[in-house]
């Protein structure tokens, strides 16, 4: 029994995550101002990384392409009901998968490989998400702890083939063998000078697809439907006559999927080769982005821009302010993440006693 | 259920010469344009029970809340005991004597009875006095009220209507003179409800002062000194309980008269549509709720089973509609045998022309999270009529839903408004209207008015009536006795998973039939 009045939506979709955003903008100002620097220039010198030229904004779009997949990896899986942490090891695994299909046609045309490639990466991402999705459908076990340990398992696996298997003899470093150019997803400066020699490659249009398609999925598909009743209440679901435990694979599948093209991102469009732990992160990131964005597609997308510029406009500030290291971009990446995630709700109550005595017209009353 | 005798019938007119309990003047509470609660007088007198009745929206909890410091008013007063006082927070409330036992029990579930009792009023920071006080405190209220709980139970393994006792014992404890039980009665058994009513009368007796707040009449006339009526966040009368009928209160409520009764024809029963041979089913923990059950439905009757709430009802309901495996027997539905129950049974079970209202709505008939029209397909989302193939054609399903709204009558209009925002009896029309317009030859109902406005039952209740002159096979399982006895063309009793006994509804006995509920099989065993 409470007194509380629902924001209206603009405020709970936009008002909300801006603030939250500033708020962890605030304080890691303060972090700035605490080692002598002034973070007016620090934010600056961010945006003009992020976005002010062809170099800094593709690189920034290149992160986003990661964000978004593992983004909505994520967020898919939630409209189930389903909390996917494994969206790290996913796309870890589909890095084998794109790599082994790279490797195998080598020197094929990408017209023809970069199909090939995408759908051994989403088929070995699937498979890792499918194993997790079947152990809670069958067994019970919850997938957040399978999926954690998916990501160990993962991480152990990788590591023994790429410095065991799939090392060529005589080279130094714990990496596959290249992929060659002809072979590998083009940059889109290939056909956009504007980017320089940033990495942003033909993954960013698939990516922005991928929003479109897995928004038709959730809200204008039939399985969709069921996902999301699945998600609300899975007693209604199987009152509904749907499989609660077929679906549960099935999402989890599609979720390990979309983060397996993270890897196609990685392993086809930039490095061109598998290394040890090329994900770095970008799947944890997902969780964060998929919360900031209330796992729908258009938040997806904005909240995987903003890490994406944190992420280019943090490397260009440490590079600029040598007072602000590394481990400084961190925290304020850490910040926006704790202010959107973990206490992404602090700010609503207060909110709610503004707006229901500004704008009450939703009001209902306590019965 | 029986009138609780009343030793003092007077004792309103008697107590009147004493300020009185409770004494709100001209409360007023808006939330926005919503006004919740208007210019609300109300005089609750020292030692007696006082009902408060109105339907969902009326504005009845809103007031207990701002007399309970969950809300303030925005204007007018409250005096307490002939004194204004104001009231902040639940502990005002609890300071100034005034208790309340909410609906949804406030209780840690893995402490004991002894641990809940103390929490929040521990007193020091070491457990151990405050225990042995409230040990021996509990013992005397249990021993003056009729309250025995064991003290060093947990919560969790105690039925609901022995947890609802300890919420009352939690208020007694911190001294409460004025209980405020709110729907006290909604998640009891008959025999629970009986038993509390006996409590409240001894409370009465004893001095306390009890505001009951019900939608249900006939707990209003069996216990209540005085009661008033709220309708649209008004007060529109308080009277004694003696110098009035349920019909009359019913009217109050409404602002219009309703017929508490069910007008219908003499069944005309056909084939054999529903059938349930030697049914055996278990719950999720593998207990054998449902022993061997038999029986049959046929077109254009309604067979209603009667019984307590947790005597397999629910477990035989799910196995018929598909959604449990049962241990043994089969359910044989349009002369056909249901072979893929669990999982996604239920869609073979909707393909074969059975429909299900769940007896519980918000767990199992919607998902109060989707929009109206939504809900309006769910079980049908895979039929080719909302869209081919893979994708979901919104606009048809939107449009069907919009033309069952106004055959419906379901309020607000609006079927993009999130399902959670109806009212119980709108959330169920939404799910009637679904079940009942695939024209299925079979309707299996559950509760269908559980939470429901005394005007939307009257509708709810005629709805099934016409699907049953319209030749449906009907089976209708519901707690509420009359409710049974008013639709059912036949009434089966389950006592304990298995069917007790069989009654036709012009002629039984409502004792006879209390007696079957309650396990005694037979009538001399009962005296």
């Amino acid at each position: 029994m409470s007194a509380r009045v629902p924001l209206p939506a603009w405020v709970d979709r936009i008002l909300l995550p801006v603030l939250n955003v500033s708020l962890a903008f605030l304080i890691g100002g303060i972090v700035v101002l605490l080692v002598g620097q002034n973070p007016l220039e620090a934010v600056q010198i961010m945006l003009y990384g992020a976005f002010g030229y062809g170099d800094g904004f593709g690189y920034t779009l290149y992160y986003t392409t990661n964000f978004i997949f593992a983004g909505l990896a994520v967020s898919l899986a939630y409209h189930a009901g389903l909390f996917n942490i494994g969206a790290e090891g996913q796309g870890y695994i589909a890095g084998l998968g794109v790599i082994l299909v790279a490797l195998w046609l080598n020197g094929t045309h990408w017209a023809l490989m970069m199909p090939l490639m995408l759908v051994a990466g989403a088929l070995f991402g699937a498979f890792w998400a499918f194993i997790p999705g079947y152990l809670q459908a069958k067994r019970g076990s919850h997938v957040v702890i399978t999926t954690i340990l998916f990501n160990f398992i993962a991480t152990s696996l990788m590591s023994y083939l790429i410095s065991r298997v799939l090392k060529p003899a005589g080279v130094s470093a714990d990496e596959s063998a290249r992929i060659e150019a002809v072979t590998r997803v083009p940059q889109l400066r290939e056909f956009i000078p504007f980017f320089g020699y940033s990495p942003v490659n033909l993954t960013f249009p698939l990516a922005i697809a991928a929003l479109f398609g897995v928004w038709f999925l959730i809200w204008r598909t039939k399985f969709g439907y069921a996902v999301r009743a699945l998600g609300f209440n899975p007693t209604a679901a199987h009152y509904a006559g749907i499989s609660n435990a077929r679906l549960i694979m099935i999402t989890m599948a599609l979720s390990g999927g979309l983060a397996g093209l993270v890897a196609l991102n990685e392993v086809a469009g930039v490095q061109g080769r598998l290394i040890l732990n090329f994900m770095a992160g970008a799947g944890f990131v997902g969780i964060a982005v998929a919360f900031m964005g209330r796992a729908h597609p258009i938040g997806v997308a904005l909240a995987a821009l903003l890490f994406g510029a944190l992420y280019q406009g943090g490397q260009e500030l440490a590079f600029s302010m040598p007072a602000i290291t590394r481990d400084m971009i961190v925290t304020i990446q850490a910040l926006v993440i704790l202010f959107t995630g973990a206490m992404g709700e602090m700010l609503r109550p207060p909110l709610e006693r503004i707006f229901a005595r500004r704008a009450p017209a939703v009001a209902r009353p306590a019965e | 259920m029986e009138r609780v005798n009343h030793p003092d019938a007077q004792r309103p007119q008697g107590a009147a010469a004493s300020a009185p309990a409770i004494e709100l003047r001209a409360i007023n509470k808006s939330f926005g344009p919503v006004h919740a609660n208007r210019d609300i007088d109300l005089s609750v007198q020292k030692g007696t029970v006082h009902g408060i009745v109105g339907e969902n929206g009326a504005g009845k909890s809103t007031l207990m809340s701002i007399l309970y410091g969950f809300y303030t008013a925005d204007s007018g007063d409250i005096l307490v005991n002939g004194k204004t006082v104001s009231i902040s927070n639940s502990s005002d409330a609890l300071s100034l004597g005034i208790g309340m036992v909410h609906q949804h029990f406030m209780l840690v579930d893995n402490f004991t009875v002894l641990e809940n009792v103390v929490l929040g009023a521990e007193g020091s920071a070491l457990l151990g006095r405050s225990l042995s006080k409230a040990r021996s405190e509990l013992q005397r209220l249990a021993r003056d009220y009729g309250l025995e709980v064991s003290p060093d139970t947990l919560i969790e393994d105690l039925s609901v209507g022995q947890q609802q006792r300890v919420e009352i014992l939690k208020a007694l404890y911190r001294g409460a003179d004025i209980l405020i039980l709110d729907e006290p009665t909604g998640v009891l058994t008959p025999a629970e409800a009986d038993h509390l009513f006996r409590v409240l009368a001894t409370l009465r007796n004893e001095g306390k002062t009890i505001i009951l707040i019900t939608h249900k009449l006939r707990e209003i006339m069996a216990i209540t000194d005085a009661v008033s009526v709220m309708r649209q966040g008004r007060m529109v009368a308080t009277v004694p309980t003696s110098e009035t009928s349920p019909e009359a209160l019913a009217e109050l409520m409404v602002g219009r008269r309703v017929l508490l009764r069910v007008d219908k024809d003499e069944a005309r029963p056909g084939d054999v549509k529903l059938a349930v041979e030697n049914l055996t089913v278990a719950d999720d923990a593998g207990v054998i709720r449902v022993k061997g059950v038999s029986f049959s439905v046929r077109a254009g009757e309604i067979v209603g089973i009667a019984g307590v709430a947790g005597n397999g009802q629910s477990e035989l309901l799910e196995a018929i509609a598909g959604m449990r495996r049962p241990v043994a027997g089969r359910v044989i539905v349009n002369g056909h045998e249901v072979t893929t129950h669990g999982e996604a049974g239920a869609a073979e079970l909707r393909q074969k022309g059975l429909a299900h209202v769940p007896e519980d709505r918000l767990r199992m008939g919607l998902v109060t999270n989707f929009e109206a029209w939504e809900n309006s397909i769910l079980g049908y989302q895979d039929e080719p009529r909302y869209g081919g193939g893979l994708a979901l054609d919104i606009g048809a399903s939107r449009r069907e839903f919009e033309g069952r709204i106004a055959q419906y009558d379901i309020r607000p209009a609006n079927p993009r408004l999130k399902t959670a925002n109806f009212s119980g009896g709108n959330q169920q029309k939404i799910v009637l209207a679904r079940e009942m317009e695939r024209d299925p030859d079979i309707l299996i109902v559950g509760q269908p008015t559980r939470g429901v406005d005394i005007g939307a039952i009257e509708f709810i209740h005629n709805q099934i009536v016409k699907m049953r002159d319209a030749g449906k096979a009907i089976l209708l399982v519901s707690v509420e006795l009359d409710e049974i006895r008013s639709l059912s063309d036949r009434i089966l009793v389950i006592f304990d998973g298995e069917i007790v006994g069989e009654a036709d509804p012009a002629s039984a006995d409502e004792g006879e039939l209390g007696l079957l509920m309650a396990g005694v099989h037979n009538k001399e065993a009962a005296q």
